[in-house]
């Protein structure tokens, strides 16, 4: 265990379920920091649920969950971010009547996040310059393309020590998922670690620096993106080739 | 005969003016209902709980009715607050139509209890300078009814304030726009709501207060005319928007002073909701709502 004290985050042989119905077996998985880690697979494979646990939605039936060295299984969402995961949630959950500019100072709502707002927004407008101009406009009115971004700098205006991306590309079109695939391999050149849960599994291993494939709840291949992208098994079901 | 627009401005001023106390009440109900996407049934009782209030420290302390706004703004905001921790929150989980019943409830258990202390005989506060007016040119304006609207101006600017410029205000404005948003980004969702009830409620007795030296306030009946009144208000403008129950309330001022003064007076309470029928059917989704087309 000598690399335990890189990692960021560390889930290690999970079993998690609803009621009584078990749907991820003995799953595990690290985020080292600096990394940008892909978690994928189809509908139903467990990895909303990996991410529900990680968050603080649900409780492990089994195992353990490690972020910034502490055990955190069970811990509730608010408390969480107060340990500074960020969670980008799937259908962003945005300010819709609001400005991008309110959108991005609510990110900085906890006290600590509070205190370094104006550095953190500085910093989060340097990393998607396009926001300034779109500051005074609501959230609505921008593209979903623009609105994931603004979602992902809400996450950073935290200060987080990690990012938990839920499915970023959902309902974009081809064109803007590269977009902000792009933009999440940006805010990873940062140094900030990244879990990015997603079903697109092309695009995740072209930006990705590893990855973890679930099928139906288990864990059936993890390495290094580059390496997945050769990997038969994923070129069949996955890419289509 | 020729059109007596002296006439005509008089009732209009006393329209506005008392239209504005009844904005005050309407922003109360909206507020809440865009944060927590409840109607308070309790809302009028909530007023005649601010009627009382001046009426019991008149009695007790000969104040001035407007002086018993510094006690009864603060005692109603705490009371608000109070209430949605007890009792409201517990409702989170349950269907839409507990809120009402509990808010129903709550309004029964509070014109009983006023009922129970001060007995059922209208009551109100008589200052000497009830009947005193200013002039300008010939429409002359009443002192107590200019107060109240002076009273409720700044309590809306102030309002508008807190809203708009205040990170209390970003952070209430975000959790009427989006729950699970404001949750995921650390706002204690709860607080606010306990905060939002507590400004509705301080709202309401203002609004209460300042009408006690133009009405007489009865326990259990007048509660049900002012959430009543307060209904329309933001409905005529569109549920959960602010700026709509301003007008709505100036709208409901004007058509009751106006109906009163030229049709009769008998049926004041009437005409309002007569235009609040005629603006549903014409306009289903409120005077500033967001047209939707139905196909």
């Amino acid at each position: 265990m000598s690399d335990q004290a890189d990692n960021v985050l560390s889930v290690q042989n999970v079993d998690l379920g609803y009621g009584s119905l078990k749907v991820v077996f003995d799953a595990s998985l690290t985020v080292k920091s600096g990394e940008l880690v892909g978690l994928i697979g189809g509908n139903g494979s467990g990895k909303s649920t990996i991410l529900r646990a990680v968050s603080g939605m649900i409780k492990p039936w089994k195992g353990t969950i490690h972020f910034d060295g502490q055990e955190v299984s069970g811990r509730k969402p608010h408390e969480m971010a107060r340990l500074g995961l960020a969670h980008v949630p799937m259908g962003r959950q945005l300010f819709g009547n609001m400005t991008v500019h309110d959108n991005l100072l609510l990110g900085a709502s906890l006290p600590a996040a509070r205190d370094r707002r104006d550095e953190n927004l500085e910093k989060v407008l340097t990393l998607f310059p396009d926001l300034k101009k779109y500051a005074r406009e609501k959230a609505v009115q921008l593209s979903g393309g623009q609105q994931q971004m603004v979602a992902i700098a809400r996450g950073l205006m935290l200060g987080p020590k990690m990012i938990l991306l839920d499915e970023p590309s959902l309902g974009l079109s081809p064109l803007l998922v590269k977009d902000v695939m792009a933009a999440i391999r940006r805010v990873a050149d940062t140094g900030m670690p990244i879990l990015l849960v997603e079903q697109n599994v092309k695009q995740v291993l072209q930006v990705s620096d590893r990855a973890y494939v679930l099928e139906n709840g288990y864990q059936v291949l993890d390495g290094p993106s580059s390496a997945l992208q050769g990997n038969e098994m994923i070129k069949k079901a996955y890419l289509g080739l | 005969m020729m059109f007596d627009y002296v006439s005509f401005l008089q009732n209009l001023s006393n329209g506005v003016l008392i239209g504005g106390v009844y904005a005050l009440i309407g922003v109360g109900l909206t507020l809440v209902f865009g944060v927590m996407k409840i109607i308070n049934f309790a809302h009028g009782d909530f007023v005649i709980l601010g009627m009382y209030c001046a009426v019991l420290l008149n009695s007790l302390l000969g104040w001035d009715p407007y002086l018993s706004l510094l006690v009864a703004m603060p005692l109603g905001f705490m009371a608000g607050a109070l209430l949605q921790r007890l009792v409201l929150s517990r409702l989170m989980e349950a269907p839409p139509e507990s809120s009402l019943l509990v808010t129903l409830g709550l309004a029964l258990v509070i014109g009983n209890i006023l009922l129970l202390t001060f007995g059922a005989e209208p009551k109100s506060v008589n200052v000497s300078y009830a009947s005193s007016t200013v002039s300008l040119g010939k429409v002359s304006f009443s002192i107590i009814l200019l107060l109240a609207g002076l009273a409720t101006m700044v309590v809306i600017a102030g309002l508008y304030t807190v809203l708009n410029h205040t990170e209390l205000g970003r952070a209430i404005r975000a959790t009427a726009d989006n729950r699970l948003g404001a949750e995921l980004v650390g706002i204690n969702t709860r607080w606010i709501e306990a905060v939002v009830f507590g400004i509705g409620m301080a709202l309401a007795v203002t609004a209460g207060v300042v009408l006690i030296p133009l009405l007489f306030a009865t326990p259990t009946f007048s509660g049900a005319i002012f959430t009543l009144k307060a209904f329309v208000v933001t409905v005529l403008g569109g549920l959960g928007n602010i700026g709509a129950a301003i007008a709505g309330g100036l709208l409901l001022g004007v058509v009751e002073v106006m109906g009163a003064s030229y049709l009769t007076s008998d049926y004041r309470d009437a005409y309002g909701l007569l235009v609040f029928l005629l603006i549903l059917l014409l306009r289903p989704e409120g005077l500033f709502g967001k047209t939707v087309k139905r196909v």
